[in-house]
């Protein structure tokens, strides 16, 4: 299954499904949706957040929680 | 009339700059009722009206993930509260609407009128962005629309005019019909109706935004470096330097000087007024305590400026992003750096800092261990004691002893306060949903008025916070170290008077032993003896015993009691007499009482204990119950004491 936190840098992807998990409601509110368009642009060293490109915004989230937003490349 | 004008909009679309161009240097800070969360409001007086501007946190939607955001629900959910807004003004970051029209859908749908702002305006024209702002005014029939640039405070006076034209609406075409707040707990409602409202505004979107939103490109250039996993530490490691040598170098200046100033004011008061208890308590009590909490705003401000820049300029996000790996294995997030970082200059600003910090447990093990990072306060004390048990030799050549133990302490501080927040991380049984998902704002060069306004809001805080604290405890320490039971203290001082009759001391030198014999018979001295028994097994007695109690108003004051109870009166800034004095201490026995192991292990007891009743009424306030900071000054004072046992064990 591909995640968020397997998407390669610089790759283009579209969030298929984001798996149910305390911070589902935050993600929602962040605009991490079905259908979003996300991509990553950098990671912090041994396997620190991730900071993501969506709507035009930057967003920075830790792996564990990068692996709840299942994705389909683009 | 008076209409209430409730600010809103998501972090980083300049609602601050917006809020401080509105209201100029009119703004106040208050509490939200019940919770710690600072409620700042200013007035506009325009024409016959009274404009009262209130400042909600920064949030993506009403519904809250941290105390700061549920401030923003609980007005909203009870319209006939008093902070209930007549009327919303919606800051948004034109350059990137899908995520900031959510919060005005919201806010709309609750039939609250609205004035909406469309900020970062010049962005938008910057950037070639083709954005129809006549559609949006069809889309939410009742809201007026304004363009602006609050960073060079653009758009002002339409803003007003706005407002005071803006009256509820007939003509209302609501997201979702008849619509009410989910429940609090309710997330999966929440988080549906979120969704429903995304998918609205997806589909609007198009109809007036041409271009699709981008990061710009500046801020990816800049990430390349700021973030990056080598450099990146390194510039962070750097920033922490420059700051820190502000912090200490320089701000010893200011300090030196509002010291030497106090300590005249305290003289004269003396001096110049009627001799008597009421002179004495202004003079020794209520003066020094005021100048115990004036001596450290430099280094707060200093503090707060640096702060202030990193956030303004987006840094601190990124200082946030870095951090929060190293900072997960002991159960802190990577917001914690920043309270942590603080608790260096000072802790009351760091318990304070640790509101951003949405997760519970998380903030809470923050505040707990902040306290044990070395505060400033620490440095008169460390220096004394160092430079009274340390010898000042080189080691291995190139390094001086004294400093590495210096060095050492402020370590020492730093790796205990990371093992305790293991160890509470286990213990404390809350659960913890700590995430991170954090937006990492595009750069932007500071607003130097935003700036000057934070600090000034900060140092106003510390100053009465901590202020009434130190000088309810000055005041009360004085009173213990004025009056002792029955008359001894007056028959003991003439015994001494008597004995010194004949003898060659100066005057102010016979004066400073009364003094001493005095201090050693009233309340606090019978303290520091009843407490000798105890704190013997660390090499102390009750002189040492007497300056631990003092040491509750502030730390620093350990060594103005050491000067008093030892009669020496010392103006030198490096205390040479007092050490001198010090060093000819001695036992009954006749060794010196300032041995290595007593030396070290007092400073050890300095690096643990919880001795600031300021801090203690600052994490009573942000926890909400006085259980936290009780359980922080027993477990501390455990540490303090088996550590300092250890040393002088170890040492002797």
């Amino acid at each position: 299954m591909i995640t968020l936190a397997n998407l390669q840098i610089g790759t283009k992807a579209a969030v298929t499904q984001v798996l149910p998990s305390p911070l589902s409601q935050k993600m929602a509110e962040m605009g991490i949706i079905e259908g979003a368009e996300v991509s990553v642009l950098f990671k912090a060293p041994f396997g620190g957040p991730i900071a993501i490109e969506l709507n035009g915004s930057l967003l920075s989230l830790r792996r564990k929680e990068a692996a709840y937003v299942k994705i389909s490349m683009l | 009339m008076n209409l209430k004008i409730g600010l809103f909009g998501n972090p980083n679309t300049g609602k601050s700059s917006l809020f401080n161009v509105l209201t100029g240097l009119n703004q106040h800070v208050g509490n939200f009722p019940g919770v710690t969360v600072d409620k700042k409001y200013g007035y506009i007086t325009t024409g016959e009206q009274t404009l009262t501007i209130i400042d909600f946190p920064g949030l993506y939607s009403i519904y809250p993930n941290s105390g700061d955001e549920r401030v923003v629900y609980d007005v909203l959910i009870k319209a006939n509260l008093s902070d209930f807004p007549d009327i919303a003004c919606v800051v948004l970051d034109s350059s990137n609407l899908s995520r900031n029209l959510l919060l005005l859908t919201q806010l709309y749908d609750l039939k609250i009128p609205i004035v909406a702002v469309l900020n970062m305006w010049d962005l938008v024209e910057k950037r070639g962005i083709s954005l129809n702002v006549s559609h949006l005014e069809k889309l939410f029939p009742g809201v007026t629309f304004i363009q602006t640039n609050a960073r060079v405070g653009l758009g002002k006076d339409r803003i007003l005019e706005a407002l005071e034209k803006t009256i509820e609406t007939s003509n209302y075409s609501p997201v979702i019909d008849s619509f009410e707040l989910a429940k609090i707990e309710d997330k999966k409602s929440q988080e549906n109706e979120l969704k429903l409202r995304y998918g609205w505004i997806n589909e609007k979107l198009p109809h007036f935004l041409k271009s699709k939103p981008v990061v710009e490109e500046g801020t990816k250039k800049i990430d390349k470096i700021l973030t990056h996993p080598i450099f990146g530490y390194l510039i962070f490691l750097s920033i922490l330097f420059t700051v820190f040598q502000f912090i200490f170098s320089f701000a010893v200046i200011p300090m030196d000087f509002i010291d030497l100033k106090f300590s005249q004011l305290s003289e004269w008061v003396g001096n110049t007024m009627q001799s008597g208890l009421f002179s004495d308590l202004v003079s020794q009590g209520i003066i020094p305590g005021i100048g115990g909490v004036v001596v450290f705003i430099p280094q707060i401000a200093l503090l707060f400026f640096f702060l202030s820049i990193l956030e303004e300029t987006g840094y601190l996000a990124r200082m946030v992003f870095l951090m929060d790996r190293l900072m997960r294995p002991f159960g802190l997030n990577g917001k914690s750096v920043v309270p942590l970082m603080s608790s260096v200059a000072c802790a009351i600003p760091g318990v304070m800092a640790t509101r951003k910090i949405a997760d519970w447990k998380e903030r809470l093990i923050t505040i707990l261990v902040a306290p044990l990072m070395s505060c400033s306060a620490r440095i008169p004390v460390f220096t004394l004691l160092i430079s009274l048990t340390i010898p000042n030799e080189d080691v291995a050549g190139i390094f001086n002893l004294q400093g590495i133990v210096l060095m050492g302490l402020y370590l020492l501080g730093i790796v205990s306060a990371l093992l305790v927040a293991i160890v509470l991380n286990k213990l404390i049984k809350i659960k913890s949903s700590g995430y991170l998902l954090l937006e990492l704002p595009s750069y932007k060069s500071p607003r130097w008025k935003n700036v000057i306004i934070n600090v000034w809001e900060k140092v106003k805080i510390f100053s009465l916070d901590a202020g009434k604290v130190i000088l309810a405890i000055s005041i009360i320490l004085w009173a213990l170290a004025t009056f002792g039971p029955g008359d001894t203290m007056e028959t003991e001082a003439k015994k001494r008077e008597e004995l010194l009759a004949s003898s060659k001391l100066s005057e102010d030198e016979k004066e400073q032993q009364i003094a001493s014999v005095k201090l050693e018979h009233s309340y606090i001295g019978i303290m520091g003896k009843g407490l000798e028994p105890v704190i013997a097994p660390l090499g102390y007695d009750w002189k040492i015993g007497i300056s631990l109690i003092t040491s509750f108003a502030a730390r620093e004051v350990f060594v103005g009691s050491l000067a008093t109870i030892y009669a020496v009166h010392d103006e030198s800034e490096e205390n040479d007499r007092l050490i001198d004095r010090l060093k000819k201490e001695q036992k009954p026995d006749g060794t010196p009482v300032y041995t290595l192991a007593t030396g070290m292990s007092l400073m050890v007891f300095y690096v643990f204990a919880m001795q600031c009743m300021a801090t203690l009424a600052v994490v009573k306030r942000e926890t909400n119950s006085w259980k936290w900071p009780i359980i922080q000054i027993v477990f501390m004072g455990i540490l303090a004491y088996t550590a300092s046992f250890l040393t002088f064990i170890c040492l002797s």
